[in-house]
C-alpha cells in the first residue's frame, strides 16, 4: 500500500514535469521561433503602437465605419478579458428584444436600406469576439458607409472584396470578412 | 443543403475513416510491448521513469490492484490540483496576479479534470495562472486520458487471456499511452494549432489602443467599494470609456491540443474552441474537430487487432459511425432552419454563398452553421466537451442531439479509452439479451457472460443514468438549484438536465447559461462526475478481472456472430432504446417541449 503510494506520487511528479513544464516550455520556445508572431496574439501595429489583434474583433458603432458581430461579452462589448456568449436560448424573449434593437440601429443608421439583413449582423458571436462578418454582412453595410464618407459605392465594394478571405483550400470554413482589417483599409483610403 | 456542406462533411468523415486504421494498429502496437520506431528514441526515457517511481515493467496487476492503483493516482492528483489552484497567489508564472480561487470552484475543477470531464465552472482568462493551467489542468489532461485508455486495455485483456489472475500493470499502461501517443501527437498538433494563431507565450496580457472607444455605464462605487444609490433608492451609474483592449495571452496551444485529443475539453479560455486565439481559423478548426474523434476511433482498431479480429472493432466502430452521422445531420438541419421568430423580423437566415445563415447566435463566422452542429455533435459524442458554438443558443431540436448523445451514455466514439469500454459493456448486454432469446448461455469474444458480468454491467448503466436523474430532481426542487437558471421556460429545464448529463458522464459541455460557480452546483456536479468516473472505472476493472480468470471458449454452433451487420443493428438498437427510454421523459420536459413552444 505505502509502495504503491509512493509510486502514485512520483509517478504524477515526473509527469507533471515532463507534460505540464517540459512539454508547454518546448512548445513556447519552438513557436517563439517559428512563428513569434502568431504565438503572441498577430498583433496588427499601426505607426508604432498595437491597435488591435488580427484575430480578435473590435466594436464599431460608429455608422461610418462597417460594424461587426454584436458582441454579449460583459459589462461593455468586445472585453478581452471575459470572452462569452449570449447563451439567449432561441425563445428567450430577451434575445428576441436584443435582436430589434439590433434592426432598429441598422436602420436608423441608414433609413433607406430595407433589404433584408443578414444573420449574422443581428446575432452575438460564440465568443463575444468574432473579427469576422459574412460578405453579406459586409456588402449590406456597403451604401451607409459609402453615403457617410461621400466616397464612391463601387470603390468601397472594392475595398471589401480586397478584404474578404475565401474558404480555406476553397472547402473549409466559411468566406469572411475582417472587420477590423476592413475598418483600416477604409481609414487609409481616406488619408489618400 | 448547399454543396459545401456536404463536401466538409466528407472532408471530415473521410479523415477520421482514413486515419483511424493506422492510428489503432500503432496504438496496439505500443499496449502489446511490440516494437516500434518511438521507443527505440524515447525507450530510455521510459525505462528513466520506472525507475525513478520504483515501478516493475514486468509486475502483473490483478484487478483489485490495478483499481487501487488508478484510484490511488487519481486521488493524487485531486489533491494536487486543489492545491495548486488555492496557493496560485503565491506561486510563481502568474504575470496576472490572480488571487487564489475558492474552495468550492477549486474542488469542482480538481475532480472535473482528474475525471476527463473538464466542467468548466471557473472563466480561464480571469481566474487562473499560467503555472495552474499548465501544471495543474494540462498535466490531468495528459494523465486523466491515459488513466482511460488504461483501463480499455486491461479490459481488453480480460477477453484475451486465458485462465489467467491479471489484467496488466497500471503505471506501465498509463507511461505508455502518455509518452508513446498522447505527447508525441499533442507535439505536432500544439505547434500546427500556433502556425495558425493560437497562442503560446508565458508574456503578460498585451493592451492595445481601440480605433473607436466604447463607452458604458458602470455603477458607481464609494471608497469602500459599495454601490451608491441615489436619493429614490436607484443605482448610480457613471459614464466610463474604454480606450483599449485586452488580448489575453498564455501557454495556449500546448493545452489545447491535449484538450481535444484526449476528450478533455477544458478550454484555455472561457469561450472554449469559440474564442479566436484558441480557434483561430476553419483550418485550426478542422484539426481541433478531427482530435476529438481520432484516438476514440482509432481504438475500434486497436480493440480488433489486440483480441485478433479486425471485425470486431469494426463492428463496434459501424454502431458508433451510424448513431453519430444520423445526429449530426440531424442537428445541423435544424441549425440551418434558424429561428423562426426572425422571419418577421426583416432578417436573412438563408444559406448561400455571401453568408451560413441559419441559427447564429453564439456561433461563430468563419465556422457558420455546418461546422458549428458538426462540432457540437462530435464534442458530445465523444466526451470531449469543448465547444466551437455556444450550446445553449441552439435551436431545441439542435439542442437534443448533443444531449442526448451524452445520455446514451459516452459510447459514441466516448472518451479515450472510456468510450469503448462503454460501448463494451453495451455490446456485453447486447448478447446477453440475444442469448435470453434463444436460452443459451452468451458469449463475447470466447468468454461466457454470466451473472457475475451481467451484476456489473447493470450496475454501470444504472449508477450512471440514476446519476443524472437524481441531480437533476435535486436542482429543481431546490431555491439554490433554480437560481442558476438563465433562460424561462423548459429551455431553463434544459440546461439543468444538460449540466447533470454532462457531469455524470464525464462529457464537460454545458448549456452555459445556467450559473454554475456556486456553491450548491460546484459542490453536486463536483459530487456527480467523481461518481459518474470511478464507479464505473471499479465494475469494469472487476469484469475485467473476472473474464481473465475464464477460459477460451471457441465458437460453437450456438455462439451468436459478433461483427456481422445484424449484430450492428442489435447493438445500435440496445444502445438507443436503453438511452432514449431513460431519458425521454425528461428531453419531454425540456426541449421537445420548447420545441412545441415554438409554435412552428
Amino acid at each position: 500500500m505505502l509502495t504503491m503510494m509512493r509510486t502514485a506520487v512520483m509517478s504524477l511528479l515526473v509527469f507533471t514535469i515532463l507534460t505540464g513544464l517540459i512539454y508547454p516550455m518546448a512548445v513556447t520556445g519552438i513557436s517563439q521561433v517559428i512563428f513569434p508572431d502568431q504565438a503572441n496574439g498577430s498583433i496588427v501595429m499601426k505607426n508604432g503602437r498595437p491597435i488591435g489583434s488580427a484575430l480578435v474583433g473590435q466594436q464599431f458603432s460608429d455608422p461610418k465605419y462597417f460594424w461587426g458581430r454584436p458582441s454579449a461579452t460583459s459589462p461593455y462589448p468586445y472585453n478581452g478579458r471575459g470572452s462569452s456568449g449570449s447563451n439567449f436560448g432561441p425563445n428567450n424573449a430577451d434575445l428576441l428584444k436584443a435582436v430589434q434593437q439590433r434592426v432598429d440601429a441598422l436602420h436608423e443608421a441608414d433609413p433607406g436600406n430595407r433589404a433584408k439583413i443578414p444573420v449574422d449582423l443581428v446575432t452575438a458571436s460564440g465568443s463575444g469576439l468574432d473579427p469576422h462578418i459574412s460578405p453579406a454582412a459586409a456588402a449590406y453595410q456597403v451604401q451607409r458607409v459609402a453615403r457617410l464618407r461621400g466616397m464612391d459605392k463601387a470603390k468601397i465594394s472594392a475595398l471589401v472584396a480586397a478584404n474578404t478571405e475565401e474558404r480555406r483550400l476553397g472547402i473549409m470554413g466559411e468566406p469572411v470578412v475582417n472587420v477590423l482589417r476592413l475598418n483600416m483599409a477604409l481609414d487609409e483610403l481616406k488619408q489618400k | 443543403m448547399t454543396a459545401n456542406i456536404i463536401i466538409q462533411l466528407v472532408l471530415y468523415f473521410g479523415a477520421l475513416l482514413v486515419l483511424a486504421k493506422p492510428l489503432g494498429i500503432y496504438m496496439a502496437k505500443v499496449y502489446d510491448g511490440h516494437s516500434f520506431v518511438l521507443d527505440k528514441v524515447l525507450g530510455p526515457a521510459e525505462r528513466f521513469i520506472y525507475r525513478c517511481c520504483g515501478i516493475h515493467p514486468d509486475e502483473d496487476m490483478d484487478w483489485k490492484k490495478y483499481a487501487m492503483a488508478v484510484l490511488m493516482f487519481s486521488a493524487v492528483g485531486l489533491l494536487t490540483v486543489y492545491l495548486l489552484q488555492r496557493i496560485q497567489g503565491i506561486l510563481p508564472l502568474n504575470p496576472q496576479r490572480f488571487p487564489a480561487v475558492s474552495p468550492d470552484s477549486s474542488f469542482n475543477t480538481a475532480v472535473s479534470f482528474i475525471t476527463n470531464t473538464n466542467w468548466q465552472g471557473y472563466s480561464g482568462e480571469g481566474t487562473m495562472s499560467y503555472l495552474t493551467q499548465m501544471a495543474g489542468l494540462t498535466v490531468q489532461n495528459f494523465v486523466s486520458a491515459a488513466s482511460g485508455m488504461a483501463v480499455l486495455v486491461a479490459l481488453i485483456r480480460g477477453f484475451k487471456r486465458n485462465s489467467s489472475d491479471t489484467i496488466g500493470n497500471f503505471w506501465v499502461d498509463l507511461t505508455r499511452s502518455t509518452l508513446y501517443i498522447l505527447l508525441p501527437l499533442s507535439l505536432v498538433y500544439s505547434l500546427l494549432l500556433v502556425s495558425q494563431g493560437v497562442v503560446q507565450t508565458f508574456s503578460s496580457y498585451r493592451n492595445v489602443s481601440l480605433t473607436q472607444t466604447v463607452g458604458y455605464d458602470s455603477p458607481a462605487l464609494d471608497d469602500k467599494g459599495n454601490p451608491v444609490k441615489s436619493t429614490s433608492g436607484n443605482p448610480v451609474t457613471e459614464k466610463v470609456e474604454i480606450k483599449e483592449q485586452v488580448i489575453p495571452l498564455g501557454p495556449a496551444a500546448s493545452q489545447v491540443a491535449i484538450k481535444q485529443l484526449g476528450t478533455n475539453g477544458g478550454g484555455f479560455f472561457n469561450a472554449n474552441s469559440a474564442h479566436p486565439l484558441e480557434n483561430p481559423t476553419p483550418f485550426s478548426n478542422f484539426l481541433e474537430l478531427l482530435a476529438i474523434l481520432l484516438i476514440p476511433a482509432a481504438f475500434c482498431a486497436t480493440f480488433g487487432k489486440m483480441v485478433g479480429d479486425m471485425r470486431q472493432g469494426r463492428a463496434l466502430f459501424a454502431v458508433m459511425l451510424i448513431v453519430f452521422a444520423a445526429a449530426t445531420l440531424l442537428c445541423l438541419w435544424n441549425e440551418q432552419q434558424g429561428n423562426p421568430h426572425f422571419a418577421a423580423l426583416g432578417i436573412d437566415q438563408t444559406a448561400s454563398g455571401m453568408q451560413p445563415g441559419g441559427n447564429m447566435e453564439g456561433k461563430e463566422t468563419r465556422f457558420g452553421i455546418v461546422n458549428s452542429a458538426l462540432w457540437a455533435t462530435a464534442t458530445t459524442a465523444a466526451s470531449n466537451g469543448s465547444v466551437n458554438s455556444m450550446h445553449d443558443s441552439l435551436t431545441p431540436l439542435g439542442g437534443l442531439f448533443p444531449l442526448l448523445l451524452i445520455q446514451l451514455g459516452e459510447v459514441i466514439f466516448g472518451g479515450v479509452g472510456s468510450g469503448l469500454y462503454g460501448m463494451l459493456i453495451f455490446a456485453i448486454i447486447t448478447v446477453f439479451i440475444a442469448g435470453l432469446m434463444v436460452g443459451r448461455t452468451p458469449e463475447y469474444l470466447g468468454k461466457k457472460i454470466e451473472m457475475f458480468e451481467m451484476k456489473m454491467a447493470a450496475l454501470i448503466i444504472l449508477i450512471v443514468n440514476s446519476l443524472v436523474k437524481i441531480g437533476t430532481a435535486v436542482a429543481v426542487s431546490t431555491k439554490a438549484g433554480m437560481a442558476g437558471i438563465a433562460n424561462p421556460g423548459p429551455h431553463g429545464f434544459s440546461e439543468i438536465l444538460y449540466a447533470f448529463s454532462s457531469a455524470a458522464n464525464n462529457n464537460g459541455s454545458a448549456f452555459a447559461g445556467l450559473s454554475a460557480n456556486t456553491i450548491f452546483y460546484n459542490t453536486a456536479l463536483g459530487i456527480v462526475m467523481f461518481i459518474g468516473r470511478f464507479w464505473v472505472i471499479i465494475p469494469v476493472l472487476a469484469m475485467a478481472g473476472s473474464l481473465a480468470k475464464k477460459k477460451q471458449v471457441p465458437p460453437g454452433s450456438g455462439t451468436l456472430p459478433t461483427h456481422t451487420p445484424l449484430f450492428v443493428l442489435f447493438l445500435t438498437g440496445v444502445v438507443l432504446i436503453v438511452g432514449a427510454l431513460t431519458f425521454m421523459p425528461g428531453l419531454a420536459l425540456g426541449p421537445i417541449a420548447e420545441h412545441l413552444m415554438t409554435g412552428r
